[in-house]
């Protein structure tokens, strides 16, 4: 009926015990006798006579362990066959300039020997533990974690007196000349940073995009002209030209174009920068810089796909839905004298996330 | 706990196998997993896998055109006009070419069965000689592309490394990085292309159906559709040299596996680990 | 008595091999006095429970993180440079890509083993992160983050940090469009950091995106910062778990002042043993038969190109999700933008969980008034207003997780795109209240159930027929040891109680605006239905009733009787003292 034990609100305090358990119970802190400790030595002698065994020898059923040890060895066996066979699996499947079925065998050799090897290992192992090593209940007593009044006291005073013989508290000038002296030499590591990257100035203000730069197929790198993309619902990732292995360049500078039927652009889309109503917008998404590209043809939405953020391709692409605070910049567009599309300028505002000061 | 053990000893007739153990904890799972096996089997028996044949597209004649108009006016025109000038139903069909009759009906989308955000994959309902016809009706009524070639979508000597590039800007962001297919607006969806055929892929990209963006022949060349239809039909085919592909659309699955197998199974061999030992009475 | 073995009785190993043994524990306690506290440590009682066990596979799922790793660094190559790849994988022959993603190439298709190693190494790394998420709600269910252990609590919040930064380090290394994607995602969100934000994006990338300098700056942090790092606080953490003594679950014997358990040596060593050899296993089978990451499907970075069902590795999730969910505000005023839309994203859910993570042992202290050393857990039923809490944290977490993946669950479960997004803005809201008042409610219904065990007992099945002619069912007592674990709950040390006499003063602590939320705050943390006493034959009725106010316990009235049993008469205190 009591069932419960004390919780005082504070410690220390022991427990009181219910009924005694069946297996050996036995309350740590009186160590085995001295001549029972043959594995560490006889050097010093400072323990109390010992006490009987602590742990019990056997399981309770021989039979039953023995059955048991039988399938750990199996299972050691198994464990031990397994690895001889991730050896030999590395020895003999080669993998290199074998393709992708080379790569798949050899993984799947080397794993599954890897697999039964380490789960054979441990059911054998736990089989051992729970079926061969007798059951058994310890108790151990906690010890209260503050140390006594005594002890605090005793430190205290130590470290006040180590304070006060330092002169650390008595010479203000010795303490504040310390201080200040490592104020500096903290920053230091800070400061060193410094060079990791330049300023960003006005970098982000601008692309590489400038008149007369052609725009050039992704991919391909070919020019294009207006009467080649010419079908209605057409949609293209286009570079400018020479750029295509310049990563830093196309970050700001990939841009996507579009062609409509004529009269389904509208305000605010910039008619004179389109051509043939084909119209080329930012591919940097304004939430955070994913390339947006996802254009769909029926409801004229570009969406990208990280987070949804969905503009308007006829109307400027203004945005719709999602977390992109403006619309994606519009590139002046043109053709060249030799009917190539062409930039008639770089955009004129700054591609891609909000920052700072973009104002 | 008392035992409940049944004091019945009735003679019985000596039973079958599977009666005798009619009721053991393993014969519900059994049971479970043989009405699984069962429907599992039979709906892959009757699904009919529609594959188009791949001979070639005989020259449009007359008859053809006429025939093509026939079928046309009995199981498209409700939804696309008589003359297949569009209705609120149904777009316009004057320009659209061959090739996107070819896409359309080969992928088993149209004839439609009921208007949804996007029509899906279905199996071919008309037959191919009948397709070819409709095709030709089509074409002959306003121009269009065309269905393309056997030659035309081969992918002997294609560039498959060109072919990654050209899919990865212009169309992983609707399908996917291997065209495992992905969410697009109000119900719409870019499709799998797992089941493609080379001449589907060509003409999709050439007609650009329902929200998918075209990409004519000046645009995306002959030679690099071909590259890219070389990349799809090379990934989707190869093996998965890690194992199962978890469906080959990223982390999501992966996390999934992660938690339900990883941490999930180890908590059950954790609870293995540390059970009491059962008292045998 | 001999052991079937024929070994001497008293466990003495004889022979060679205990010669050298003496001889080698000699030489070393020559030197280091070590017998004692090695003998301690020998003997350390470690209690046992299955949930015990899911810090270990953080902590073995780390050290398989370093031997793959560290195989993978003989390998890897950590560079921008760009090369064309002329290797076996023909889909990328000829594509113009960077040393590390060629080199990963390389690993996966060239070295013998190094597909394996890759995906074992990024599995372990999901393994962590998710048994590091599993444990911390095992702690903070029991309750074990209470004093003593505070410092092992916050030390786990900052690990979980380093672990997040750690993956996504890891895991951009490859260079590959699905990590570099991730990687132009921060270089936007620290772009949008108000006032410091474009330095810090170029002082991170060594100037514009993606420049050529991040790769190998991370590859120095996740490879030896960060390792040391968290090699430093799990030893730490291991060392206050070892000298504050782990705690235990509520069970007959164990109290507040003992460990009741077996000892490390041997059977805590062994089983901790084969746990480790499931855990390398288990991600052995995972690195087998489940793909992960694979680089050469994504293809090398370009930041032209995306891919539909972009996401991050999971713990990941959350801030993906949040980013989904954010309306598009930002303010420009003079010149200047701030960038809300991506500012609160990145800031404010992650920071909500961290941040009332931190705080919350020092909350329930100050409110509960519970300033007591706490070894023995909770069950999380008998802390419900805690429980609550926690499942209305996991429910914010999982819906910022679910709306990370929200095209992909748009495409597979066919619902429609934005219709996700907008369910998530509210559910941010809505879900966890809902989870905090369920929870709440489930608990102190399982406590009440508790209570009937406790008053009934359990039902036997016999069914017994009166002279009467009626039939009941005969129910036994609850089992002893069942007992001890239904009664333990802790009496929660209380705050004065509040004046409720004209002529009586209110308590320091509960005086003033602060006070009254404290003893409103203690109110709630301590709701919980009073443990009930009985034989199990249905006496000492009449305390199962719902008692909010832990500083007023009424008396309870005298028990019940079913016909043909004694009246009992338990005292009028039940189980909380």
């Amino acid at each position: 009926m009591s069932g419960t034990e004390d919780y005082p609100a504070d410690l220390p305090g022991h427990g009181e015990e219910a009924e005694p358990s069946r297996a050996p119970h036995r309350v740590i802190g009186t160590p085995p006798p001295a001549e029972q400790r043959t594995l560490l030595g006889t050097a010093v002698q400072d323990s109390p006579p010992p006490a009987p065994r602590e742990l019990p020898s056997d399981p309770p059923d021989p039979v039953k362990a023995k059955r048991a040890e039988r399938i750990v060895a199996a299972l050691f066996i198994l464990s031990m066959l397994a690895g001889i066979g991730f050896i030999a699996a590395y020895i003999g499947l080669e993998v290199n300039s074998g393709g992708l079925d080379a790569v798949f065998r050899s993984n799947l050799a080397l794993g599954v020997s890897m697999s039964v090897a380490f789960l054979a290992l441990g059911v054998g192992a736990v089989i051992w533990v729970r079926s061969l090593m007798p059951d058994v209940e310890l108790t151990e007593e906690r010890h209260p974690l503050a140390s006594s009044e005594a002890d605090r006291a005793a430190f205290k005073e130590t470290f006040e007196e180590g304070a006060d013989t330092s002169q650390f508290v008595k010479r203000p000038l010795l303490r504040r000349t310390l201080i200040a002296a490592s104020i500096p030499l903290g920053l230091a590591p800070l400061v060193l940073l410094r060079d990791m990257g330049p300023l960003p100035g006005t970098s982000l203000r601008h692309t590489v995009w400038r008149a007369g730069l052609r725009l050039t197929l992704a991919g391909s790198n070919q020019p294009i002209k207006p009467e080649d993309f010419n079908t209605p619902g057409s949609m293209i990732t286009v570079i400018p030209q020479g750029y295509q292995d310049d990563d830093n360049a196309i970050a700001k500078a990939a841009v996507i174009i579009i062609k409509f039927e004529p009269g389904q652009l509208t305000h605010p889309t910039n008619m004179n920068w389109t051509v043939d109503n084909i119209v080329a917008y930012s591919k940097i998404c304004t939430h955070v810089g994913c390339p947006v590209a996802l254009y769909e043809q029926t409801t004229h939405h570009i969406l990208c796909p990280c987070h949804q953020s969905t503009f308007d391709a006829t109307a400027g692409a203004t945005v719709l839905f999602g977390p992109a605070p403006r619309p994606l910049p519009q590139l002046p567009m043109g053709v060249d004298s030799e009917g190539y599309l062409i930039a008639k300028h770089d955009f004129y505002e700054p591609v891609g996330p909000s920052f700072w000061e973009r104002g | 706990m008392p035992n409940q053990k049944s004091t019945d000893q009735k003679m019985r007739a000596p039973l079958s196998w599977i009666t005798a153990r009619r009721r053991r904890p393993v014969a519900g799972y059994a049971v479970v997993l043989l009405g699984l096996l069962a429907v599992g089997g039979g709906y892959a028996a009757v699904t009919a896998s529609g594959s188009a044949a791949s001979a070639d597209a005989p020259a449009a004649n007359q008859t053809q055109i006429d025939q093509g108009r026939q079928i046309f006016v009995q199981d498209c025109s409700s939804c696309h006009g008589l003359d297949a000038q569009g209705t609120n139903t149904g777009p316009s069909l004057i320009g659209v070419g061959s090739a996107a009759v070819y896409f359309q009906v080969s992928t088993g989308r149209m004839p439609a069965k009921e208007i949804e955000a996007e029509m899906p994959r279905k199996p071919m309902t008309m037959r191919y000689d009948q397709m070819l016809a409709v095709a030709a009706y089509i074409q002959s009524l306003g121009g269009g592309p065309t269905i393309p070639t056997p030659a035309m979508v081969s992918t002997e000597g294609a560039d498959a490394g060109l072919g990654q590039e050209l899919f990865t800007e212009n169309c992983s962001q609707c399908h996917n990085f291997v065209g495992a297919g992905g969410a697009l607006t109000y119900g719409k969806y870019a499709p799998a292309l797992t089941q493609s055929t080379p001449r589907q892929i060509y003409t999709a990209m050439l007609t650009g159906p329902e929200a998918m963006p075209v990409f004519n022949d000046t645009t995306i060349t002959p030679s690099e559709k071909r590259d890219i239809i070389a990349y799809i039909t090379k990934t989707r085919s190869d093996p998965n040299p890690g194992g199962f592909s978890l469906g080959r659309i990223g982390p999501v699955t992966e996390g999934l596996v992660g938690w339900i197998g990883g941490i999930g199974g180890l908590i059950l061999v954790a609870m293995w680990i540390t059970a009491r030992r059962r008292e045998h009475s | 008595m001999s052991t079937p073995n024929g070994a001497p009785a008293n466990g003495q190993v004889e022979g060679p091999v205990a010669k050298l043994l003496d001889q080698t524990g000699v030489f070393l306690d020559d030197r280091l006095r070590a017998a004692k506290s090695t003998r301690t440590f020998l003997r350390k009682v470690f209690p046992d429970h299955w949930s015990f066990l899911l810090g270990e596979i953080a902590l073995y799922s780390f050290i398989i993180l370093l031997l793959t790793g560290t195989f993978l660094t003989l390998f890897f190559k950590p560079s921008m440079n760009t090369v064309v790849y002329h290797g076996v994988y023909t889909q990328l022959d000829g594509v113009r890509m960077s040393e590390a993603y060629a080199s990963t190439l390389n690993i996966s298709f060239d070295v013998r083993g190094g597909l394996l190693m890759r995906q074992i190494h990024h599995w372990a790394a999901d393994l962590f992160m998710a048994a590091l998420i599993a444990h911390m709600l095992r702690i903070f269910f029991t309750g074990a983050y209470r004093k003593p252990r505070e410092f092992n609590w916050l030390i786990g919040i900052v690990l979980f940090t380093l672990g997040m930064l750690e993956g996504l380090f890891g895991y951009s290394l490859p260079d590959d469009l699905l990590s570099g994607t991730g990687l132009r995602i921060t270089e936007g969100v620290a772009l949008g950091i108000p006032i410091v934000g474009t330095y810090l994006s170029f002082f991170l990338f060594g100037g514009q995106f993606p420049g050529t300098d991040i790769i190998p700056r991370l590859y120095i942090i996740h490879v030896l910062l960060i390792p040391g790092l968290l090699l430093a606080l799990i030893t730490a953490h291991l060392f206050f778990m070892f000298h504050q003594k782990h705690t235990q679950m509520p069970g007959k014997g164990h109290t507040n002042t003992n460990v009741v358990g077996q000892p490390m040596y041997p059977y805590f060593m062994a089983k901790t043993g084969a746990w480790f050899m499931f855990i390398f296993g288990f991600l052995a089978v995972l690195g087998t038969f489940a793909q992960i990451n694979p680089i050469w499907l994504y293809g090398p970075y370009t930041p032209a190109a995306i891919s539909a069902g972009s996401q991050p590795d999971f713990y990941m999730g959350p801030l993906e999700g949040s980013l989904r969910m954010m309306p598009s505000w930002t303010w420009d005023l003079a010149g200047h933008t701030v960038a809300w839309n991506v500012v609160i994203p990145a800031l404010v859910p992650l920071g909500l969980i961290f941040t009332g993570a931190a705080l919350w042992p020092f909350i329930e202290r100050w409110a509960t008034g519970d300033y007591s050393e706490h070894h023995v857990n909770d069950r999380p039923r008998n802390a419900a207003t805690r429980t609550g809490i926690g499942m209305a944290a996991i429910a914010f977490y999982g819906i910022l997780w679910l709306e990370g993946a929200n095209d992909v669950i748009a495409d597979h479960l066919d619902i429609s795109l934005y219709l996700t997004t907008e369910i998530a803005r509210y559910a941010i809201f809505i879900g966890p209240v809902v989870a905090y008042w369920v929870t709440k409610r489930i608990c102190l219904g399982l406590q009440r159930k508790d209570n009937e065990s406790l008053l009934h007992g359990y039902e036997t099945g016999i069914i017994e027929m009166t002279p009467e002619g009626e039939f009941i069912e005969r129910h036994a007592p609850v089992p002893e040891e069942q007992r001890a674990v239904l009664l333990a709950k802790r009496p929660v040390a209380e705050l004065p109680a509040p004046s409720d006499g004209d002529d009586e003063v209110p308590a320091p602590a509960t005086r003033g605006p602060v006070g009254k939320v404290r003893l409103a705050l203690a109110r709630v943390i301590t709701e919980q239905v009073p443990a009930a006493t009985g034989d199990g034959h249905g006496n000492g009725h009449g305390n199962g009733h719902h008692e909010p106010e832990r500083a007023a316990v009424t008396a309870g009235e005298p028990g019940k009787a079913l016909p043909g049993q004694d009246e009992a008469g338990d005292p009028p205190d039940s189980g909380s003292h």
